[in-house]
């Protein structure tokens, strides 16, 4: 077992208690903060494959705007931080089989693949590190320029039409 | 080879070769290289934050017309040293009602979100954490950490004070990280990378990149202010109203190491414009003698963390209200504005041969300024005359 297993093996148990503590907790802000934490332990997982630039985007993304912006809405909503009714409705055992059939489904499927077993290739010393390679797809017009614009464009819309929204009609 | 040329990567191999004759594994002797490395590089942080308690405490007293610490040791050099024995000595009181973990934890996350940035940080060419090729984006993950630690702190304190000082804090950090990640594009495109090794390396022969975009670096410095929450930006403090904002409940140590994360914070945000705008660890000799080049970068970084005390102890607090509108009509137009006539300028002046090219960036940044001060002016005139024009009958 090498270094990057034991990392992978710590993160992969950080997301996964975490994630439980996220749906279990009642209170709120704890639950916003384990979100975080498995998070962060996604990021870890990014940095451990080397996609550094996707480990960063995802802590300035999820961490440093929507879970910040979750902690917010709490805050400045919630009189009663502590959540009081009961944590399951009748439905659970249904759900518990499905999710457990989901997960079996994936697990019997991906063991037919072969990759499974294997440990990660190392990316290959290019001419270029992969951000650069990333930087042309999206600006390139045999690549991504288009989707790339159009997600822009949609992006503008829904700014203006928040600002239309919210703004004081005389 | 010369010691004094690559001090670290001797002293490394030097290490790694006592590990493995010791029948360490050389994977093994690898990891715990790399943590003394890191080990290291967080004290030498740590011991230098000691010094800037120091180093603080004298500059404001002369900018207020005082001596300050001239006791204990020359110049009070000591002082820090009875302030730590002090902060370690006292009663840690933890307030009715708080959340006590979420409470313990802020402190440690905002001064580990500080420590988190040295890992970039290039102090000399051959003297730095890791080369990461997304180094300035890692400068804005840590600030959001700096942000978590703040909202942290003010809701676990269980103090209406705390709250609304992380309120502001958060407001702020929120609003002028995008002037900063607009002011970190600029020595990315002239640079051509995001990487602080590779954003240095481009600097050298005194090619600072001050000199190609003067407005780049003031805006740099603001958001940095802002970031850093100083004066005139210091709202979540705001001792005249919130007493002192996010950290009120805190006692002790853990106050101090709120304290300890803010000053090392300015002084690596002085740091970040020496990178940046100063060329880094780059002077006479640097590049043969590393250790030179790393007192290069403390003495820029040095002057850096001198500006921002300056400003910090000059211009009083501002209004709330003032600081956003000032951000989002003021600061981050002209930023994008910046950001797209500096993109222009490097496409069409690329490959014109230095001399066009540096021209080009230095007066399109001059000609911006020029017309940003115009724009200023006249609406200040409008603003001016409106409330001068006499006005008998009041509207609504």
């Amino acid at each position: 077992m090498d270094a990057s297993q034991v990392i992978f093996i710590l993160s992969a148990a950080l997301i996964i208690a975490s994630a439980l503590m996220v749906v279990s907790t009642r209170n709120l802000i704890h639950a916003a903060l384990w979100l975080i934490a498995t998070l962060f332990g996604v990021a870890i997982l990014y940095a451990v494959l080397e996609a550094g630039f996707l480990a960063v985007v995802q802590v300035v993304v999820y961490i440093g705007a929507i879970a910040i912006m979750f902690i917010f809405a709490v805050m400045l909503t919630r009189k009663e931080m502590r959540d009081q009714g009961p944590q399951v409705n009748s439905t659970w055992p249904l759900s518990a089989i499905l999710s457990l059939l989901t997960f079996g489904g994936l697990f019997v499927i991906l063991s037919k693949w072969d990759g499974l077993w294997k440990l990660p290739q190392a990316i290959p010393d290019g001419s270029q590190d992969t951000l650069t390679r990333l930087g042309v797809a999206l600006t390139s017009p045999e690549a991504f320029v288009l989707p790339f614009e159009v997600a822009s464009v949609l992006l503008l819309a829904a700014l203006i039409g928040s600002v239309y929204v919210a703004m004081n009609k005389k | 080879m010369n010691f004094w040329a690559d001090p670290i990567k001797i002293i490394y191999d030097w290490l790694m070769l006592t590990l493995t004759s010791w029948g360490l594994d050389g994977a093994v002797a690898n990891i715990i290289a790399d943590l003394l490395g890191i080990v290291l590089l967080i004290t030498a942080a740590m011991v230098l934050d000691i010094m800037l308690v120091w180093v603080e405490r004298k500059v404001v007293a002369r900018f207020q017309g005082r001596l300050g610490p001239n006791r204990i040791g020359p110049f009070g050099l000591f002082q820090p040293f009875p302030d730590i024995i002090k902060l370690i000595i006292k009663e840690d009181i933890t307030p009715n009602g708080a959340d006590v973990v979420v409470y313990n934890i802020a402190p440690i996350l905002s001064l580990g979100s500080v420590i988190f940035l040295w890992a970039v940080v290039p102090l000399a060419s051959t003297i730095y954490g890791t080369d990461l090729n997304v180094a300035l984006l890692y400068l804005v993950a840590a600030g959001a950490l700096g942000t978590l630690s703040i909202i942290m702190a003010g809701w676990a304190s269980n103090n209406k004070y705390a709250l609304l000082g992380a309120f502001r804090q958060v407001a702020a950090m929120i609003s002028f990280e995008i002037p900063m990640v607009v002011a970190l594009l600029i020595p990315t495109i002239i640079a051509g990378s995001l990487s602080l090794k590779d954003i240095t390396a481009s600097q050298s022969g005194g090619m600072w990149f001050f000199l190609f975009s003067p407005l780049g670096a003031v805006l740099f410095l603001i958001s940095a202010i802002a970031e850093l929450g100083r004066s005139p930006f210091d709202l979540n403090e705001g001792e005249s109203e919130i007493v002192s904002g996010y950290h009120i409940e805190y006692t002790g140590m853990k106050f101090g190491l709120f304290y300890a994360g803010e000053l090392l914070h300015a002084f690596t945000f002085g740091g970040f414009a020496a990178v940046l705008f100063f060329g880094g660890w780059h002077g006479p000799w640097a590049s043969q003698y590393p250790l030179l080049g790393a007192f290069y970068f403390i003495a820029k970084a040095m002057f850096g963390y001198w500006v921002i005390m300056w400003v910090k102890y000059t211009v009083p607090r501002i209004r709330i209200d003032h600081m956003l509108a000032f951000n989002w009509k003021f600061l981050t137009p002209v930023a994008f504005a910046l950001l797209i006539i500096t993109a222009v300028a490097h496409s069409l002046l690329k490959g014109a041969g230095f001399w066009p090219y540096f021209l080009g960036m230095f007066f399109s940044n001059v000609l911006l300024g020029w017309v940003t001060l115009e724009i200023l002016r006249a609406t200040t005139h409008k603003q001016r005359l409106a409330v001068e024009t006499p006005n008998p009958v009041a509207h609504h």
